[in-house]
């Protein structure tokens, strides 16, 4: 009955530490499906009736009595019956710190397209190293696998705040703190080409669970946070309340007849910064000023809203203001871009065809795109860059595009809501690139 | 439980991460509204449904939804959810279409082995697609969550079908930041998860907060049951009673409402919100898991349901 009750009053003060988005990125077999499950297992997030479901299932991997927690997270039946998994996945679980969301995102190379998928909201990346399978040269020196450079080149595109090497199948290794050793060693030199920051490394085995969840005694020499101590560390303070405001006009509302007496609202969410009664505020890209006179929750009248909250703005002002507009501070206006520099991810397995134009999704608004010049490709092996007509499914690429109408934006490192952007194909409907607003020469550019 | 531990657990005005999802889920729904040109909201009468209503008119007020309500009504369900999906609908002030499986059934596009007892839980699916064709609706909001069952785990917010209706997992458009890729051909259409990130606890929690009310089976009443590969059978005129099984009353509560024909009760003296909450927070057993025969017939059932046009 105690635990029981440790259960409740975990899941009750998850509240206050608030949420924490992350990923999980590994080559095929570095056991990614394990460690998830068993940070579920460990912490209580499964379900008595998903653990018989997994020892009744009809694709068992594993002849030992151990269950294999990797069946947990593997859901669809296609991916059952190859022993692989598809797509991106979502998952849930609380500890007495805080509650997470996974995206369990695949490491094969044909769907990093989901590992960018995943990224684009996750506050932290656990990038997934098997220790069994990097190979120590003559010299002493590590040499790590395309896909852990590859994810994180992602991660650092992306953008995510905080990322841990979890040096996994330590029980493999005999628990040998060298191979750990030289495997952060080898990491940490990367990760300098590349641009990541504050690495965290954690050696642990997610098949028994040793610093995943406790401790455990197999590595005593390993003084640091196990993983989920570290997960829940995280500061995931957002300092999005603190810059200029940026509120995109989802929806007008109007109603009761008459303009001049009626209501008319601006429906939207906040992406950056706060607003208060009184403010005066820009709208773009008309240049018009507005001044707050009510923001609406339901039926209550807010005296400010920030960042986050999804609320209506009523103005003082009768002015014409659409879908797409954005209201920002008057004194930090976002930037009015008919061309701009991006970073893009291409998802269709149709290549970019740069006589084509695309739809460009950005905030809420929706205009005709053409790729002018792509500037280069990134070999995420080898963080060199080449010249290239074209773009493929999984390349990444620094290109300039053209826009039917300005984009009022801002760069993808300032913020991630009016930095981003997706394309869309016009005749086939399927969202075919990524990309990220460039202004000050990071990304793709800045990479090794 | 100590009092202390209760008030905490019940205490989610102060919950940030209840504000983020509703917050999330107002977005979505503002999404729908202002790209899709003829979207329906899924309301049954169940929870989740009950959720999306509310989140509906924080993200409208004052104006009136800008979509109607769907219901696919199977014809097998508890009388105490349509009374109550009837009067909270009358009192939204909103318009509801009902379609029934029986309709289609008569039309001759649902064949049951048996129409009286077969359950109809699938067969919602058939009806689902000829009402979004009746009324050419292109995108249909409803209260699946990704905590639900393995193949939901996956799923887009929104959720692209072809023209059969069909989802097809492989094919889902890549989802990035809060950018939804809404364009469709005719025909086809979209199925819109607002609250896909939610879990359980946090629909507990949320109806609590909001102080929502709801239909009266979900909380613990008296119900006339049999015991059945551990599952609880509640006895209806559908129910067939086997050989060698007793009938016995017990005090249930459901924690799903769907067709009555699959949808069981768990044991519980949980007779309100607050202490529903706390039943869930320690609950071993999934919602589905505990009470749905249907989930239970192949490892991938849900899976293939979907496949075939379900939510």
């Amino acid at each position: 009955m105690s635990a029981m009750i440790s259960r409740q009053v975990l899941q009750a003060s998850a509240k206050r530490y608030g949420l924490l988005r992350f990923i999980t990125a590994g080559s095929v077999d570095d056991g990614k499906s394990t460690l998830i499950g068993r940070l579920l297992f460990d912490s209580k997030g499964i379900f008595s009736d998903q653990l018989e479901a997994m020892s009744q299932t009809r694709y068992r991997h594993s002849m030992d009595d151990a269950i294999d927690l990797s069946l947990l997270t593997d859901g669809l039946e296609a991916e059952r019956e190859q022993g692989i998994t598809i797509d991106v996945a979502y998952r849930y679980f609380a500890t007495p710190k805080r509650k997470f969301i996974i995206a369990d995102t695949p490491g094969h190379e044909q769907y990093t397209r989901n590992m960018v998928t995943g990224a684009s909201t996750a506050d932290a990346v656990i990038i997934l190293i098997d220790a069994s399978k990097v190979k120590l040269n003559d010299n002493g020196r590590v040499t790590l696998l395309e896909q852990t450079k590859r994810h994180s080149v992602v991660a650092y595109l992306l953008q995510i705040a905080h990322v841990v090497v979890a040096i996994n199948k330590m029980d493999l290794v005999n628990y040998d703190q060298t191979v750990y050793t030289h495997i952060v060693q080898a990491y940490q030199e990367f990760a300098q080409q590349v641009g990541l920051e504050n690495i965290r490394a954690i050696p642990l085995s997610a098949l028994t669970g040793d610093n995943v969840v406790a401790s455990g005694d197999k590595m005593p020499w390993y003084q640091g946070p196990t993983l989920i101590e570290w997960l829940e560390s995280l500061s995931v303070y957002d300092d999005c309340h603190d810059k200029p405001l940026r509120f995109p006009v989802q929806l007008v509302a109007r109603h009761h007849g008459h303009e001049a007496h009626g209501f008319r609202g601006y429906m939207g969410r906040i992406e950056a910064g706060k607003v208060s009664k009184g403010d005066k505020l820009l709208v773009q890209p008309s240049g018009l000023n507005a001044t707050v006179k009510d923001i609406l929750m339901l039926d209550r009248s807010l005296e400010s809203a920030a960042a986050g909250q999804s609320v209506t703005l009523l103005l003082e002002e009768h002015l014409d203001i659409s879908r797409g507009d954005m209201f920002t501070a008057a004194d930090h206006p976002a930037r009015q871009l008919k061309t701009v520099t991006a970073d893009v991810c291409w998802l269709s397995e149709e290549p970019l065809d740069p006589r084509r134009k695309y739809w460009l999704k950005h905030t809420t608004n929706q205009v005709a795109a053409r790729v002018t010049t792509i500037h280069a490709l990134l070999d995420v092996n080898t963080q060199q860059k080449h010249p290239v007509n074209t773009l493929q499914l999984n390349d990444i690429a620094s290109v300039t595009l053209n826009m039917q109408r300005p984009l009022i934006a801002d760069a993808y490192n300032m913020n991630r809501s009016t930095g981003s952007f997706i394309l869309i194909d016009e005749i086939t409907h399927q969202t075919v690139a990524a990309g990220m607003i460039r202004l000050n020469g990071s990304g793709v550019e800045n990479a090794s | 439980m100590n009092t202390a531990d209760k008030k905490h657990l019940i205490d989610a005005a102060g919950n940030h991460y209840l504000d983020w999802l509703e917050s999330e889920a107002i977005h979505i729904m503002r999404e729908v509204a202002a790209e899709c040109s003829n979207p329906a909201l899924l309301f049954s009468g169940g929870k989740d449904s009950v959720v999306l209503l509310r989140i509906a008119e924080k993200a409208f007020h004052p104006g009136k939804f800008p979509f109607p309500l769907v219901h696919i009504d199977t014809g097998h369900n508890f009388a105490e959810v349509i009374e109550f999906r009837d009067r909270r609908t009358a009192e939204l002030g909103e318009h509801l279409i009902v379609r029934r499986v029986e309709e289609s059934i008569k039309r001759g596009t649902v064949r049951l082995r048996n129409p009286e007892t077969d359950s109809r839980n699938a067969a919602q699916a058939i009806t689902l697609l000829e009402t979004i064709t009746e009324f050419q609706f292109d995108a249909c909001i409803g209260g699946a969550r990704r905590d639900e069952e393995k193949a939901r785990a996956k799923e887009r917010i929104f959720s692209f079908r072809d023209e059969f209706g069909q989802w097809n997992p492989r094919a889902q458009r890549p989802e990035l930041w809060d950018l939804y890729n809404t364009r469709l051909h005719p025909g086809e259409n979209m199925r819109v998860f607002p609250i896909s990130n939610w879990t359980e606890l946090d629909v507990w929690q949320y109806i609590a907060r909001e102080k929502l009310a709801l239909p009266s089976i979900y909380f613990a009443h008296e119900r006339q049951v049999i015991s059945r590969n551990g599952f609880l059978i509640p006895l209806t005129d559908l129910t067939q009673i086997q050989k060698n099984e007793v009938v016995e009353t017990r005090i249930v509560r459901f924690r799903t409402v769907g067709d009555i024909s699959c949808t069981c009760p768990v044991a519980s003296d949980a007779a309100t919100v607050e202490a529903i909450i706390a039943e869930t927070a320690i609950s071993r057993v999934t919602e589905r898991g505990a009470t749905r025969m249907d989930d239970q017939a192949s490892e991938a059932s849900m899976e293939h349901r979907k496949k075939a046009g379900y939510f």
